[in-house]
């Protein structure tokens, strides 16, 4: 169903409900905060709303919560518009947001924005035509003994190089699912080539004795 | 160097399971109602004689914040909530608490919950760390079934919820009042202060919102004693530390040290050292995006920790050590972060929302030279009128990383400018 352009050229949809599913994913949400409350639980429900919607945020959606919590639309329109998360036009199949902040970009983060462009043959902030992948710059994704950093839906893939985003890429155009975390290898933050500490550790589970930190 | 002994975060690389049963065994969660036996006070004072400075960036004794909560408050709940929101440019510590170690966390939920008084504690956790979350939400579930937390946590009559909020993008909520906001489903804006959380807080009950690292460090304290922890590092900076070591270094990782360990000892031991050796360096930012930068002849002696890094004009922050070689630009690292301020800065105070867009304008002109020489020192007395002039300190954040660059680095900038003028004179008028 579509309806008339927003002021962004895409169509908005002209209704939204929540599936029953997510309604009782809506209720147990809304009971983690106290009685009156129920406010707090506009940004969870925004996020059920946009995986319900594939992965973005038209207005309607952003209603359906103002109304599933009783708060005024606008309210819900002011946090929708505050964070960068809720997409409020669609984005691709798979979304990659590049790291693009010091620490990622010292490590070579203009390399990975510029093969994504060009595999993809979009610039950042635009959809491919056949509508799977949006390309993103992000601001610092946390993960910055493991530069560059990409976001791709839930998953970060870390240490990437440009022959690994072009990997991850031709793999998602195939429809697999590359494997997250680091692409050299790594187990996670310790240093390339194994730690410097807690060598113990590097077992899946060191026995008792040597586990407890006990004088 | 610290001894793998004294460090707590034995599950830092995630080799072993997150869970409960392997948590058991790497001790957590041993005999934790003898703490909440010994009474509120106890713990409180505890802490204190660690000498605990919070380790999310601004370095305040966590028993001191925690003795500041009221006291016998009957007419409403009290609250404690766990900053998990990370996104201080340099700095991925607690993500390896969260997605490795979430039941130190939780136990320090717990123990710092019945510390202040509290009957439910929320986790906010930044909502790009979707699977750091989902793990700690696994804990969560886990210490639930285990009567760890709930009703009649650890079987002391105590009634404690532990939930995660997840953020949504938004570096300000890092800061604890937008947090607070946040949670209530709200914008992101700071609030005037006072009143402060402890008085009036989430829902505006009495709050207390404390970092990650600095709650999951609580148990082993009062495991091992808090004249253990007050033992490590140097007088007033105590303790053991995650340090997050970026840029170019050969070996980039997260490892927990001793406070006060030498930052050219913290790179070479554990980072494989500068990338073309220590000669090769250029410059230090020591504690997260926030901090002024440090040149080598500074890199070269200091010491990682609070009141060390405060002598020479910079700051610990989150601990997080981004490393730039003698082949950094420079002036474009500096303008990259003044770039995320602007994008970051909420719009609520005028000095902020106008300031970071005009010095991230000037500082993009700075990269390449187009700009006036006099412009220097008009850009450095607007980063004075947006310090201290806002609610809350991104504003100072966005202006202390200037100021580092041209403290330490006027004559580069100045050379560009020449150039420019040099190779363009047109432009530049």
């Amino acid at each position: 169903m579509s309806a008339p352009a927003s002021d962004h050229g895409h169509a908005e949809p002209t209704s939204f409900t929540f599936t029953q599913e997510n309604l009782e994913l809506a209720k147990r949400i809304i009971a983690k905060y106290p009685e009156g409350k129920q406010a707090s639980a506009c940004m969870p429900l925004l996020d059920v709303a946009q995986r319900q919607n594939g992965g973005w945020l038209p207005r309607v959606a952003m209603d359906a919560v103002a109304d599933l919590l009783g708060m005024p639309r606008i309210r819900v329109y002011e946090v929708a518009t505050f964070y960068t998360m809720y997409n409020k036009t669609p984005v691709g199949r798979h979304h990659v947001q590049v790291c693009t902040t010091t620490p990622c970009w010292l490590r070579g983060s203009d390399e990975i924005v510029h093969t994504c462009k060009k595999k993809l043959g979009i610039e950042v902030g635009e959809t491919t035509a056949d509508g799977q992948f949006t390309l993103g710059e992000v601001e610092c994704s946390g993960a910055c003994v493991n530069a560059p950093v990409v976001q791709i839906g839930d998953d970060y893939y870390e240490d990437v190089g440009p022959e690994h985003m072009e990997r991850i890429l031709d793999a998602l155009a195939r429809g697999e699912t590359p494997k997250p975390g680091s692409q050299i290898g790594r187990q996670s933050s310790e240093p390339v080539g194994g730690p410097t500490t807690l060598k113990a550790f590097t077992t899946a589970q060191a026995d008792a004795t040597t586990a407890q930190a006990d004088d | 160097m610290l001894r793998d002994e004294d460090r707590i975060f034995t599950n830092l690389y995630g080799y072993q399971d997150f869970g409960l049963e392997a948590a058991r065994k790497r001790g957590d969660w041993d005999n934790t109602a003898s703490f909440l036996a010994n009474g509120r006070d106890w713990i409180i004072d505890q802490v204190k004689e660690s000498g605990l400075r919070g380790r999310g960036g601004a370095g305040f004794s966590t028993g001191m914040k925690w003795s500041f909560m009221p006291k016998n408050v009957t007419d409403k709940p009290v609250y404690l909530v766990i900053n998990a929101d990370e996104g201080e440019p340099g700095t991925c510590k607690d993500r390896d608490i969260l997605r490795h170690d979430p039941h130190k966390l939780i136990e320090g939920c717990l123990i710092a919950g019945f510390a202040i008084g509290a009957s439910a504690c929320y986790i906010y956790i930044r909502g790009e760390f979707y699977n750091e979350g989902s793990n700690v939400q696994r804990a969560i579930d886990e210490a639930y079934a285990a009567g760890l937390i709930g009703k009649n946590a650890c079987g002391t009559g105590y009634s404690y919820d532990v939930y995660i909020h997840r953020g949504a993008g938004a570096y300000i909520c890092g800061e604890e009042t937008a947090l607070i906001e946040s949670i209530e489903g709200k914008k992101g804006q700071p609030r005037n202060k006072p009143p402060f959380p402890a008085q009036a807080g989430l829902y505006s009950c009495p709050t207390t919102v404390n970092n990650v690292e600095s709650i999951a460090v609580v148990p082993t304290i009062l495991r091992r004693g808090a004249s253990w922890f007050a033992g490590l590092g140097r007088p007033k900076n105590s303790g053991t530390k995650l340090f997050c070591i970026s840029g170019h270094v050969n070996k980039p990782c997260n490892v927990e040290e001793e406070m006060g360990i030498p930052l050219k000892e913290l790179i070479e031991k554990h980072a494989g050292g500068v990338r073309g050796g220590w000669d090769n360096l250029l410059a230090v930012i020591p504690g997260g995006s926030s901090v002024p930068v440090l040149p080598k002849s500074i890199c070269d002696t200091v010491l990682m920790d609070f009141d060390s890094l405060r002598e020479v004009q910079s700051g610990l922050g989150t601990a997080a050590v981004i490393v730039m070689d003698k082949s950094t630009d420079i002036v474009k690292a500096i303008a990259r972060l003044s770039q995320f301020y602007a994008h970051e800065s909420c719009g609520q105070c005028t000095p902020c929302r106008e300031g970071t867009g005009w010095m991230n304008r000037v500082m993009q002109r700075m990269v390449t030279g187009n700009a006036r020489m006099e412009e220097i020192d008009m850009l450095l007395q607007v980063t004075k009128q947006v310090e201290g002039h806002t609610i809350c300190a991104l504003g100072d954040a966005a202006a202390w990383p200037i100021q580092g660059l041209f403290r330490h680095f006027r004559p580069e900038v100045e050379r560009r400018i020449q150039a420019y003028r040099n190779s363009a004179p047109l432009a530049a008028e």
